[in-house]
């Protein structure tokens, strides 16, 4: 792409994806240590997940400036001004992220560390899964690359395959071992949330296809899950 | 836009100054109902085509227009085209201001009367204040009337030239840069005014201000090295242009 005859132009735009990128970084971080607080019971790791997301809101809030500024003193167009729309809302979008992983973090504690049951194994390569979304995403939208953004919007299937296949084991544990109950309702939280975590990727991609093409991204068919 | 067949249409224009080539190939129709504006850098060609619709062009002794353009499906380059006729249907507004040294009311009485379209000095007071209510200046001048249209600011100087272009009654206006010499107060009046116009008269205005042409405007033109590069929905040029050379021309990387 040309640069602009204004080259504090470019800088601006620059300043406003470097914030996404960086705000991208931190929130795949949170999931990984979130993640890895859970499998480990790692109180220290969960707490500093909790006081990490901050940093999110704080970059949040510093795009919503910038995009705002950008808007008014620049007046963007055409790929410019959906550039600056998709930054704004996948800002909006990754702090979501980070609070779903804030919320997985508050719930080690709450699991007991003496008794944790088989399926706790199997949520960290679900968590990989989602993180990785993220990071797919929010790569497309650094190389405006609607191609990258499809495919994120494509592998967010085997993503709700997992939590489908997930939720029925947990279910089954539960029927099985009442006294599991407690412990697996929060995993069966946990789950939901990467699952959330994937739907927020997808949003992601669809904005980055959008900024890049012009175009909506044709909406796929959802499968009929329920849950 | 509408089904009505459209108000003007230009088909394969292109234009000459001596051997140099202004205008090559352009088709652009404007309907009977909207704002068309024609954005691009000096030296496009957006001027010159604006010019052809009127025939402004023919007091340019050097300029050649090849090309069929019609008003209402009438050839205006048809021989027995009366062009004074046709400059009081399409009317034009310039860049500067350029009211007659006269009276505000002579300013926009003169067209009218070489025209024959009063029958009487009240018949002259209505077309008078009629155009300069629709060009929203009656207001600020209906008490001063006989004093010199130059001694107006340079908006309200503008106004009355949008006004001495309506007192004949026009059913297209051409607009060349309107708002270029103007504050952004008098060009928001020019702005608010051209959205009143709107379907009372079909509209062409060249525009350097791109955020004029998106506010004004329902279809943009963009000119390029005087070939017309795209022409479409302005809501479609200034969010996704189709064509490359339009996205760079209005995100400003231009050149």
């Amino acid at each position: 792409m040309n640069d602009h005859t204004v080259k504090a132009f470019d800088n601006d735009i620059g300043q406003l994806r470097g914030l996404i990128s960086q705000m991208g970084g931190l929130a795949e971080d949170a999931i990984e240590k979130a993640m890895r607080a859970l499998q480990r019971s790692d109180l220290d790791l969960a707490v500093e997940v909790r006081s990490g997301d901050k940093a999110i809101d704080t970059i949040e809030a510093e795009v919503e400036r910038m995009a705002v500024r950008i808007i008014a003193l620049r007046a963007p167009m055409a790929n410019d001004l959906r550039e600056v729309v998709a930054a704004l809302k996948i800002a909006g979008v990754v702090e979501r992220i980070g609070d779903y992983a804030k919320n997985i973090a508050k719930r080690v504690p709450l699991i007991e560390s003496d008794h944790r049951i088989e399926p706790i194994s199997i949520l960290p390569a679900m968590g990989r899964m989602a993180s990785e979304m993220v990071r797919d995403a929010l790569d497309a939208f650094a190389a405006r690359d609607a191609e990258g953004a499809v495919r994120v919007c494509e592998s967010d299937t085997a993503l709700d395959d997992f939590y489908d296949s997930i939720f029925r084991t947990l279910v089954t544990h539960m029927v099985e071992n009442p006294k599991t109950i407690s412990q697996v309702a929060h995993l069966l939280f946990v789950a939901k949330n990467l699952e959330r975590i994937g739907d927020h990727a997808t949003n992601v991609a669809e904005m980055v296809y959008f900024a890049a093409t012009g175009t909506q991204m044709v909406e796929r068919e959802r499968g009929g899950r329920e849950v | 836009m509408s089904n009505t067949p459209p108000k003007m249409t230009a088909s394969h224009v292109t234009v000459h100054y001596g051997t140099k080539r202004a205008i090559d190939d352009v088709s652009i129709d404007i309907d009977q109902d909207e704002v068309v504006a024609f954005i691009g850098p000096s030296g496009c060609g957006k001027s010159t085509f604006l010019r052809t619709l009127n025939r402004m062009n023919d007091t340019v002794a050097s300029a050649r227009v090849e090309g069929d353009i019609r008003l209402d499906g009438h050839d205006i380059y048809a021989p027995d085209m009366d062009v004074v006729q046709l400059r009081a249907r399409v009317g034009m507004v310039f860049q500067k201001p350029n009211p007659f040294p006269k009276s505000i009311y002579e300013n926009v009485a003169y067209g009218p009367r070489i025209h024959g379209l009063a029958q009487s000095k009240s018949d002259m007071d209505g077309i008078v204040e009629r155009s300069l209510t629709r060009a929203g200046l009656w207001a600020e001048v209906k008490d001063r009337l006989s004093d010199s249209g130059t001694a107006l600011s340079g908006g309200q100087q503008q106004r009355l030239c949008i006004a001495r272009a309506i007192a004949v009654d026009p059913e297209v206006i051409l607009m060349d840069e309107p708002c270029s010499a103007l504050d952004p107060i008098a060009t928001a009046k020019i702005e608010e005014l051209i959205h009143e116009l709107r379907g009372r008269y079909a509209i062409a205005i060249v525009t350097h201000n791109m955020q004029q042409a998106a506010r004004v405007s329902q279809r943009t033109a963009f000119f390029h090295l005087g070939t017309l590069v795209e022409f479409g929905r302005t809501s479609d040029i200034f969010t996704n242009p189709r064509q490359e050379r339009t996205k760079d021309y209005i995100t400003g990387r231009y050149g």
